[in-house]
């Protein structure tokens, strides 16, 4: 069950530099920990206590996961994901 | 240093003047590592807000679709400050993830709606850390050098 997660320039770091990787799991939750397992850090800069970051926006197929349960949001093989984090300010 | 032709200068301000006392965003696209602010893109604040700005999530995710289809990137990422002067704020700097853009800032603090100079300053934001740049304006920007093969 493969899933492309697109990742955005500031979080290449944790990828090697890498625009795109792919990862596993039923749900967002799920994938965020695959990925974490693979790319140490990235975990944290994604999620805080459980939560989604505020500033951070993630979508599956096109669609905003907040709409979409959140972390319960369910995937399966194929589907797109896309991390990208609020371009905001004071 | 931010080079930044006359034209696309003009736009930024304009915009900020217009949506004053909100604070007025958006972006200059150009080609991936080029350093070149070759197109505006004006984004809905959509916090509204005279001290605050966001891109709209699903505006966001329909932007950066456009620029990777075009091997685009943001050169430059630029908001208003209506109130204060244009320097990062706090949450600016916490919020910065745009590692390669100069973050430009517009205050229209002075003259709000109306024609008159307005403060116009970039910066790098890294980690925290902020650099101002200077930042050159120029009637049209240089030949790109790929194209031209030098």
């Amino acid at each position: 069950m493969a899933i492309e997660v697109r990742i955005p320039t500031i979080l290449r770091t944790y990828t090697g530099g890498e625009k795109a990787v792919t990862g596993e799991g039923d749900s967002l939750a799920a994938l965020i920990d695959d990925l974490e397992g693979k790319h140490p850090g990235i975990k944290e800069r994604l999620v805080d206590q459980g939560d989604l970051r505020r500033f951070v926006n993630i979508y599956i197929n096109d669609e905003d996961v907040r709409f979409m349960g959140g972390l319960e949001a369910p995937l399966g093989d194929g589907d797109q994901v896309v991390v990208l984090p609020a371009v905001a300010g004071g | 240093m931010l080079t930044i032709d006359q034209a696309t200068y003009d736009a930024i301000v304009a915009h900020a003047r217009r949506d004053h006392p909100l604070e007025a965003c958006g972006i200059v696209a150009g080609p991936e590592g080029s350093d070149r602010p070759e197109r505006v893109i004006e984004m809905v604040n959509a916090a509204g807000s005279p001290t605050f700005y966001e891109f709209d999530s699903t505006e966001l995710l329909a932007l950066y679709k456009e620029l990777w289809g075009r091997d685009e990137e943001p050169v430059v990422v630029y908001h208003s400050h209506t109130a204060t002067e244009a320097y990062p704020s706090v949450t600016d700097v916490k919020l910065a993830s745009e590692p390669d853009a100069h973050y430009v800032l517009v205050s229209t603090r002075e003259h709000g709606n109306n024609q008159g100079p307005v403060e116009f300053r970039s910066y790098r934001i890294v980690d925290g850390e902020v650099t101002e740049e200077e930042v050159t304006v120029v009637p049209t920007l240089a030949a790109n050098s790929a194209s031209t093969g030098n």
